[in-house]
């Protein structure tokens, strides 16, 4: 059997953001390419933040991933070309970190100010009578909020340029 | 281009990357509010991954691996600016050199995101973003203090006083300097001298600090071509101690 890109990104749906397992590599918008010749399978994904720790937790997790389904030969390879952006994720996975409790980045608002920050849409009621407590969080792509209307702490994957 | 003037280029970004996130990592723990604390570490990890970045372009190029760069090199071997060596000082301080260095750094890499060198161009891009959150954060602090009390004005413009001559030192200009402007790889370290200027300006315009006399500073000066101060080894015997205990180790 011939394995596809296709057949590749489906297995790579298997494959969890470790900090939000929930959301899969493809739905984060990291996988950059997937490159297939007949004695190897190359996967390039790109990072969050550069300074991410758990790139390579996630390129480990390909890897082992990609051995499941059979294929023997495989490589990851971390790239900045086209880097990510919060605009890259996709709509299921924006649906499906919300339903994790983080409020998902505001979309085509990447001329990031306070302004913006300051009233994101609570995850838990949908309120923006919210206040942004911190830029930075428990990791890097996060922010800390609270929400006036039901007097929750929430935290926001943060939009990114 | 002139690959000589590149490595030159990359050595000096990413040593004031790895010793600025060091030093910023040190208020973990120690940080005068939960969310302060958070923030000086994650702008630590961001720098520290930054680094990375950069040595990783340096390895492509033929320089050793990241971890043999940042860890096995002595002080007069780094190429950082001496403001990111200095040691955190009181909060106040740490504060002050944040907003002048990241002030610098946001504008160097939206230059650098259109550089001719394509890896350079890339990581610059990437970064840029990132910084733009630490810039935010040094900004706020900085309107915040600088209107707020008199002790608070008071120990703000102590701050800015010591280290404005340092932060000067930043733009220390290269041996390759025309080079680098003629490749378009970068813009220079003089036109980014004059924007850093002029966006430091405008934040502390709006509060009751003052810039110190441009005329009457000297820049402290050395640190591109390996000079430093007093502070750097430590910080360098530190960070490799246990690489210096046992070279084998993995964590």
């Amino acid at each position: 059997m011939v394995t596809t890109e296709n057949d590749i990104l489906t297995w790579l749906e298997e494959v969890k953001d470790p900090e939000i397992p929930v959301l899969s590599l493809v739905d984060l918008g990291v996988i950059r390419e997937v490159n297939i010749t007949d004695d190897k399978v190359t996967v390039t994904m790109t990072p969050t933040f550069s300074g991410c720790p758990a790139i390579d937790y996630m390129k480990d997790d390909i890897i082992s991933t990609l051995h499941r389904h059979g294929v023997e030969q495989c490589e990851v390879n971390v790239t900045f070309k086209d880097h990510w952006n919060s605009d890259m994720i996709s709509e299921k996975g924006r649906k499906a970190i919300k339903k994790f409790g983080i409020a998902p980045p505001p979309q085509n608002e990447l001329v990031i100010d306070l302004d913006i920050l300051e009233h994101i849409q609570c995850p838990h009621c949908d309120s923006t009578n919210t206040e942004m407590k911190t830029p930075f969080g428990p990791t890097l792509c996060r922010s800390m909020h609270y929400c006036n209307s039901c007097l929750q702490a929430f935290e926001q994957f943060k939009p990114l340029q | 281009m002139n690959e000589v003037a590149i490595k030159d280029l990359l050595y000096k970004m990413a040593d004031d990357q790895l010793i600025i996130g060091h030093r910023n990592s040190e208020w973990n723990g120690l940080g005068p509010l939960l969310e302060e604390d958070i923030a000086f570490c994650s702008m630590a990890q961001d720098k520290i991954g930054q680094s990375l970045a950069f040595y990783t372009i340096l390895n492509d190029m033929g320089e050793s691996d990241p971890d043999t760069i940042a860890f096995t090199r002595n002080a007069n071997q780094f190429h950082n600016c001496q403001l990111v060596e200095l040691p955190i000082g009181e909060y106040d301080f740490s504060l002050v050199r944040h907003f002048l260095f990241d002030t610098s750094e946001y504008l160097r890499f939206d230059a650098l995101a259109q550089s001719t060198h394509t890896p350079i161009a890339e990581v610059s891009a990437k970064i840029k973003g990132e910084i733009q959150y630490h810039v935010m954060h040094a900004n706020t602090w900085i309107k915040q203090l600088g209107t707020a009390t008199d002790e608070a004005i008071e120990r703000m413009q102590k701050a800015i006083n010591v280290a404005f001559p340092y932060a000067l030192g930043i733009f220390e200009e290269s041996k390759y300097e025309g080079d680098l402007i003629t490749d378009k790889v970068f813009i220079g370290e003089h036109i980014l001298r004059e924007r850093w200027i002029e966006a430091i300006d405008k934040v502390i315009a709006t509060t009751e600090l003052v810039i110190p006399d441009l005329a009457a500073e000297e820049a402290h000066l050395g640190g591109r071509y390996g000079e430093h101060t007093e502070h750097l080894q430590p910080l360098l015997t530190e960070m490799t101690e246990v690489l210096s205990i046992d070279p084998r180790a993995e964590w």
